[in-house]
């Protein structure tokens, strides 16, 4: 019993006593490797911060100017994922909750999910032997034809191996996240509220926009951000389709491209030696900061839905 | 095998909030008695204190006594489990276990608890204990089944089946015939009559008639508004109850006047 | 949730007036026809470019063009012949399949690549030799495989007792600063890169071993603090779900609550542990990047989790896909054999669990 009164203490059995301890035990677990992680990491990033180029190879000047770019290559490859995913995952969800057969809905619902486990080291092999070759025809042509817009301004990139393919890697890799969130969502929409719109005379796309919509955002939004969290720490496939050159350029279709910190960490790792080890591993630091940030915003977002709904 | 019971001033709170407001009744061994009450008026709380079952709401408390033979159940060195096996519960919903079949459900208390029993002595008691809950008929040639399989009515006598296997001396029936229909709720009606004569019996009820059918005595509980404590009102033989009680707001509510 | 009543026989009316509740509307099958003539087109234009310049048909293209082509004549027609409202919901209607049809792509297109691909090095000999000594054709990822069993064994050991007890906790007897920070920890950790997982336990190992030390277990301890998490979230999600009548039935009958939650709450519970628990395991078999960096590679077997590097499937797919000798083919081959290897895995964890989901799981009634 776990009411503690002015009165009663429950009497605590030997069983009772060994099960709740090792549960107790088992959660505090949880805090220590929490701990251990954002401490060991630490640890090992300390030398790193404040190292030059004499200390350690792969750094120009200071670590701050070697990651900087990396962080902007995370960013904007982890947001061209997102732009790409979230439209797509909401028609899917809505596919699949409002539009499909009711009996088809599981089932599809479950292809989705098979793209969620396709390991990433299959997507990279996939992306770059695939996708990037039947791609790169689409880039010459936006290069040739829509050249003056900024972001496809060329020269073309001859492998088709740049920061627009490795986001489209990323987007289906987050689709099946972001989709699974928002079919939930929009499967809790209360009947009341859709029955009420298709009285009023709606067709189905308008009680969608009146009923169903309205009622999903807040699950979308923290969808999304889940999405871009993924999208921030996806090592292997970035890794294997972008050819980077380490550039800061928000160019999509050319030759010069950034890098992302997980991907940097996944190709220089193995050949690294003495403060360069340090160095990968303070830029891991920074990226677990920053997807911390971004799933804390998510789980804010969603916890203040919870007040909105009084469901709990 | 039935037991005195004596409340003493008893107030039921969770966390803050006062449930219901110093009831004192006793409740005689082999007797049925009744809690009516409109919705919310902490009937249902109030018998969950009897075996102690309110302490599995976080927060909710109790002062004062509950007396079983003499003994306060909420005494510091009172184990509440050792209380729940003297007072057995049969819930608003039927719930057997959907992972036992029919006997495993009745021997649920005895082997759930690790205690040893034989082969013999386990159909020796699943079938003492079916036939207390007259379903023995009913389920003797598949005892094996899940016990999810019978109907409504046959889950819940299970479930008193497997209350009266652990051989206790209270059974309190939280509205057991609530979520049954007519037919199946006579059998419960019949089957309480029978209990009586081993077992003190304590049932909450929003059924009227049921009081008046099954019940010796009967309590009406009451609350004042909303966010106030529920309060024992009345408490009497449920003939006079029904048809002379001394509480205008009883007369009110038996004659269906409100609530 | 649209009920369809039968109007009862109506009484002849004196003459057919002007029915307000029709409107004009597109006959039953012309969203097919329509659907039909856009691919013709679409395809119709590909295959004049494909016979121009003697290049391969475009099959996704023809897909994406048609159903663009789709979208764009529904709406005209619908506009023309039901007016906007009905036009804007078919064209939605289209938008929202069309979604559908362009994420089954990338699906279908790398099923058929890694089976086709995979399946010529898909061999005895690759699943019965490792790489030692081998440059060129031959060889096997067994070493690989041998790895991947074993940390992720190691993991899900580690993980599945600490995970299951931390639900446990969670649900049956978390009140309070510590079950609210757990959970908000859970989260966090959810949300590990798995990168950063595979620094954490190198950064662990090389503190207490030296830097550069590359072992099973470290790739384990890396698999671990992926796995945990998922192990948590899903058993309590399941654990929630056990009605709290029965765990009162099992309290009203005098049982200690260690005992309910092993015999009562458990147990009809477990089907959907174990569900999650496989799922969990599939998810962590699939890591790549934690086990290049905590367990590194090698081309020999390693049956020791605590000495020397260790191979693993994705890790070989990525080494034989980098590190191309030659002739590159050979590597290729081996690379999509793996991946081929891998997605089956996968893909028979995913099966069993969700078949464990639909068979075992007890009935609860209502």
């Amino acid at each position: 019993m776990t009411t503690a009164t002015a009165q009663i203490t429950a009497k605590q059995r030997p069983g009772d006593r060994v099960f709740s301890g090792s549960a107790v035990f088992a959660g505090s677990m949880i805090l220590v490797t929490l701990a251990a992680v954002a401490g060991f990491l630490l640890i090992q990033s300390l030398p790193a911060l404040v190292a030059s180029n004499e200390d350690a190879s792969i750094l120009d000047s200071n670590f701050w100017a070697y990651v900087g770019p990396l962080v902007f290559g995370t960013v904007w490859a982890a947001l061209l994922a997102l732009v790409m995913a979230l439209p797509i995952s909401i028609g899917i969800a809505l596919f699949i909750s409002h539009y499909a057969p009711r009996r088809l809905a599981s089932v599809l619902g479950y292809i989705v999910d098979l793209l969620a486990a396709v390991p990433s080291v299959v997507f990279g092999l996939w992306g770059i032997g695939v996708l990037a070759p039947a791609i790169q025809p689409l880039y010459s042509w936006l290069v040739d034809n829509m050249g003056w817009f900024p972001l496809f301004a060329g020269p073309v990139s001859g492998t088709g191996r740049t920061i627009l393919t490795a986001a489209v890697v990323l987007a289906v890799m987050v689709l099946p996240i972001i989709t699974a969130i928002c079919r939930e969502v929009f499967l809790q929409t209360p009947v009341l509220h859709e029955e009420a719109a298709l009285a009023l005379g709606a067709t189905r796309w308008e009680m969608i926009r009146i009923a169903v919509l309205p009622f999903g955002r807040p699950g979308i939004i923290s969808a999304s951000v889940l999405g871009l969290g993924r999208a921030l720490g996806e090592t292997m496939a970035v890794a294997m389709v972008l050819s980077a050159t380490g550039a800061v350029t928000f160019q999509l279709l050319t030759s010069v491209n950034p890098s992302t910190i997980a991907a940097n960490i996944a190709l220089s790792f193995p050949e690294a030696y003495g403060i360069n080890v340090n160095v990968l591993i303070a830029t891991g630091l920074i990226l677990f900061v920053v997807t911390f940030a971004v799933n804390a915003l998510a789980r804010w977002i969603v916890s203040r839905r919870k007040e909105f709904s009084g469901a709990n | 095998m039935s037991k005195r019971i004596e409340v003493r001033d008893l107030n039921v709170y969770y966390s803050k909030f006062l449930a219901v407001e110093g009831v004192s009744l006793e409740i005689e061994p082999r007797s049925v008695t009744a809690f009516i009450g409109p919705s919310g008026c902490g009937k249902s709380t109030f018998l969950r204190t009897l075996n102690r079952m309110h302490e599995v709401i976080p927060g909710a408390r109790v002062e004062g006594e509950v007396l079983i033979d003499g003994n306060n159940l909420y005494d510091a060195d009172v184990d509440p489990v050792l209380v729940r096996r003297q007072v057995g519960m049969v819930f608003q919903r039927p719930n057997p276990f959907p992972t036992m079949s029919i006997k495993e459900n009745v021997l649920a208390g005895v082997k759930l608890n690790n205690k040893r029993i034989s082969k013999s002595d386990a159909d020796a008691l699943v079938e003492k204990s079916l036939q207390g809950a007259n379903l023995w008929n009913e389920v003797k040639d598949r005892l094996d089944r899940p016990g999810s399989s019978l109907s409504g009515g046959q889950q819940q006598r299970l479930c008193i089946a497997r209350a009266i296997a652990v051989s206790p001396e209270v059974i309190l029936m939280d509205e057991p015939c609530s979520a049954l229909d007519p037919i199946s709720t006579l059998a419960i009606e019949d089957l309480i009559e029978e209990l009586k004569q081993d077992y003190t019996i304590v049932i909450v009820t929003h059924n009227m008639q049921q009081a008046s059918r099954v019940s010796d005595r009967t309590a009406f509980f009451n609350i004042a508004g909303t966010g106030k404590p529920g309060k024992l009102i009345e408490y009497d033989d449920t003939t006079t109850i029904f048809s002379n009680p001394s509480v205008k707001a009883t007369e009110d509510y038996v004659s269906g006047r409100f609530g | 949730m649209t009920t369809t009543l039968t109007p009862p026989e109506l009484r002849p009316a004196a003459s057919p007036i002007a029915n307000s509740l029709t409107a004009g509307k597109l006959p039953q099958g012309a969203p097919w026809m329509m659907l039909g003539a856009s691919l013709l087109v679409a395809a119709g234009v590909f295959g004049v470019v494909a016979a121009g310049n003697g290049s391969e048909f475009n099959w996704v293209g023809t897909l994406v063009v048609g159903a663009i082509l789709y979208i764009v004549a529904i709406w005209l027609f619908s506009r023309i012949v039901e007016g906007s409202r009905r036009a804007t919901d078919r064209f939605v209607t289209a938008l929202v399949t069309g979604a559908f049809v362009l994420a089954m792509i990338p699906l279908v297109s790398l099923a058929i690549t890694v089976v086709t691909f995979g399946l010529a090095r898909f061999d005895a000999e690759f699943f019965t030799s490792s790489m030692r000594n081998v440059t060129g054709e031959g060889g096997g990822a067994l070493h690989a495989i041998v790895g991947t069993l074993l940390m992720t064994g190691t993991a899900a050991l580690i993980s599945i007792p600490i995970g299951l007890m931390t639900s446990i906790y969670l649900v049956e007897y978390g009140r309070g600063r510590l079950a609210q920070g757990i959970t908000f920890l859970v989260d966090v950790m959810t949300g590990i890169p798995s990168i950063v997982a595979g620094l954490f336990a190198y950064a662990l190992f090389a503190i207490f071993w030296g830097p550069g030390t590359r072992t099973g277990i470290a790739g384990a301890v890396a698999l671990t603090v992926l796995m945990i998490p998922v192990v948590v979230r899903s058993s309590e999600e399941m654990l929630k779900l056990v009605p709290n009548e029965l765990r009162e039935a099992a309290y009203a009958l005098g049982v200690p609550k260690w005992l309910t939650i092993v015999k009562v709450v458990l147990p009809t519970a477990i089907a959907g542990i174990t569900t999650g628990i496989m799922l969990a395991i599939a998810r962590v078999i699939g890591e790549t990047a934690p086990l290049l960096i905590a367990a590194g590679f090698t081309q020999s077997m390693n049956y020791n989790l605590f000495e020397g590097r260790m191979s693993s499937l994705p890790v070989f797919v990525y080494t034989q896909y980098a590190n191309q000798g030659n002739p590159p083919e050979a590597y290729l081959d081996r690379a999509w054999a793996a991946a081929l290897t891998l997605i089956l895995i996968v893909m028979a964890l995913n099966l069993i669990a969700r078949l464990v989901a639909r068979f075992f799981a007890p009935k609860l009634g209502r």
